[in-house]
């Protein structure tokens, strides 16, 4: 697996590291919703399919990313720097 | 007679083995059925079983999307053991190890329950002060664990490297005497062919494609083969889980699906007697009846469908299996591959009624699903029949995460991957 880093071009899968499911908006943090952590803690969506997730590209540029890939085909469909896609 | 015994076999041998009864039938999905059985692997099989053979359930229906056992029962590294540390794990593993130990006798099919014992190796003099007390505390609930030093380590494991120069240093290690292997295939079969003499009809090819419903409850299945309506729909998906409960309208769960690596080696003779499982990193192997050496270490870390992994982690499983036995740098691989896992937010399995009304769940196996076989059919069988947990699967709820009372047997708290 080759991820496009916007900096450094397409790397190998072994430079990044795995930031997990974008899908979730992170509460106010000086929200006590507990139905609104706990589905930020522990529930996941889960995609079969296209994947909004965070990679950091942690042997190189050191850049967060957020990535869109396929569960199914580990196919890369859009890469963006995380800054710009963050709530 | 019992169907396969010595005598039966001299018969057939003498009728040139034309009389054979295939091990389970083919038969055609019927209108409804009391229980669907939703997966027809390990767990999903042994469910069925139990329901017919503890509960007198036989109107049952395992619903496979493919062949049988072409899931994760087939792509495991058949390791057997109840080595955990928390209660709630311990019971309910051990039971699954006292199941294990009758199994072949109970289902008349052999498994190969091979009880060669698994070492876990420990490198450091925290990782002993652990073992010791994770030995403690298996001995405490009625298990079985050995603690080793480096000189029975060394005796055990002949192959290791004890050398002076060993990038790992070997201080000792936990011995659990009682576990070890099991042929994953035989499982498969010997469930399905005694659930199937007991009544359940086992539908290969019929993917579920939608869920019946009437209100909240469900009511049945829509299928590739048609639709199939049923009392009760129990869910035992693994990896699929994700998919199959959004077909039901849950579109969120603690659970995340992640790819698992196995490798097989070409033949050699007898060299790893147990399993032995690396203390610096992960990886874990044991030695086929073949000659194979079957090992497997970390998951990808990615969330994934797919079953098949990336070669980042090949190499890492291949250097520690290195650091362990210097001696196989040689040894050629014969084949990987990989499976779906569904990994929990705190590694601990879900054995639960609902979410649904007339909806039953079994998930969250994460990587150890095979040795719970047993245990997680007898367990769902009970929920699903008595439409309540079993004290031993009591813990292994859905609503854990929400209520605080969580079960990470590794302390990572909620990162998938990590488990």
């Amino acid at each position: 697996m080759l991820i496009p880093c916007p900096y450094c071009g397409p790397r190998d899968l072994s430079e990044f590291t795995y930031q997990g499911d974008a899908n979730r908006t992170r509460p106010n943090p000086m929200s006590n919703d507990q139905s609104a952590w706990n589905a930020y803690v522990y529930e996941r969506v889960n995609t079969a399919g296209d994947h909004r997730e965070f990679w950091q590209h942690s042997g190189g540029c050191r850049a967060h990313l957020a990535v869109v890939r396929s569960t199914l085909t580990h196919e890369i469909k859009s890469v963006a720097f995380a800054r710009e896609v963050a709530k | 007679m019992a169907e396969y015994s010595f005598l039966s076999l001299l018969r057939n041998a003498l009728s040139g083995n034309e009389d054979w009864k295939p091990a389970w039938r083919k038969p055609d999905p019927r209108p409804s059925y009391d229980v669907i059985v939703i997966g027809g692997g390990g767990h999903g099989l042994s469910t069925a079983y139990y329901l017919a053979k503890e509960h007198g359930i036989t109107n049952v229906a395992v619903l496979e999307k493919g062949y049988l056992g072409s899931g994760n029962v087939g792509r495991n590294t058949t390791i057997v053991r109840s080595n955990y540390l928390l209660p709630d794990n311990i019971r309910f593993y051990e039971h699954s190890m006292k199941l294990w130990e009758n199994l072949s006798h109970d289902l008349n099919y052999n498994v190969m329950f091979s009880q060669r014992g698994v070492v876990n190796l420990a490198h450091t003099p925290a990782q002993m002060d652990e073992h010791a007390r994770r030995g403690n505390a298996m001995r405490h609930e009625g298990g079985d664990a050995v603690l080793l030093g480096r000189e029975e380590v060394a005796r055990m494991v002949p192959g290791l490297d004890m050398s002076a120069r060993a990038r790992f240093p070997v201080l000792g290690g936990l011995l659990q005497p009682r576990a070890g292997t099991a042929r994953h295939d035989a499982v498969a079969w010997g469930y399905a062919r005694g659930a199937d003499r007991r009544g359940v009809d086992i539908l290969e090819n019929c993917e579920v494609t939608g869920f019946l419903r009437e209100g909240e409850r469900v009511v049945g299945v829509t299928t590739t083969r048609g639709e199939i309506r049923a009392k009760k729909v129990a869910v035992a998906v693994a990896g699929s889980t994700g998919r199959v409960m959004k077909l039901a309208g849950i579109e969120n769960l603690p659970i995340e699906s992640h790819v698992l690596q196995a490798f097989v080696s070409e033949s050699l003779k007898p060299l790893v007697n147990q399993v032995v499982t690396f203390g610096g990193g992960h990886l874990y192997v044991s030695q086929s009846d073949k000659g194979g050496l079957v090992f497997g270490g970390d998951l990808d870390g990615y969330n994934t469908y797919a079953q098949r992994g990336n070669l980042p982690l090949v190499e890492e499983v291949m250097s520690e299996l290195l650091a362990m036995f210097p001696n196989l740098a040689r040894v050629r691989l014969l084949r990987s591959w990989g499976g779906v896992m569904d990994m929990s937010m705190d590694g601990s399995p879900i054995i639960t009624p609902g979410p649904l009304p007339g909806m039953f769940l079994n998930c969250g196996w994460c990587y150890g699903g095979f040795k719970a076989t047993p245990a997680s059919g007898w367990c769902f069988a009970h929920t699903i029949a008595r439409g309540e947990a079993h004290p031993l699967n009591a813990a292994f709820t859905l609503d854990r995460f929400a209520r605080g009372i969580l079960i990470d047997e590794k302390g990572q708290g909620a990162t998938p991957k990590l488990h």
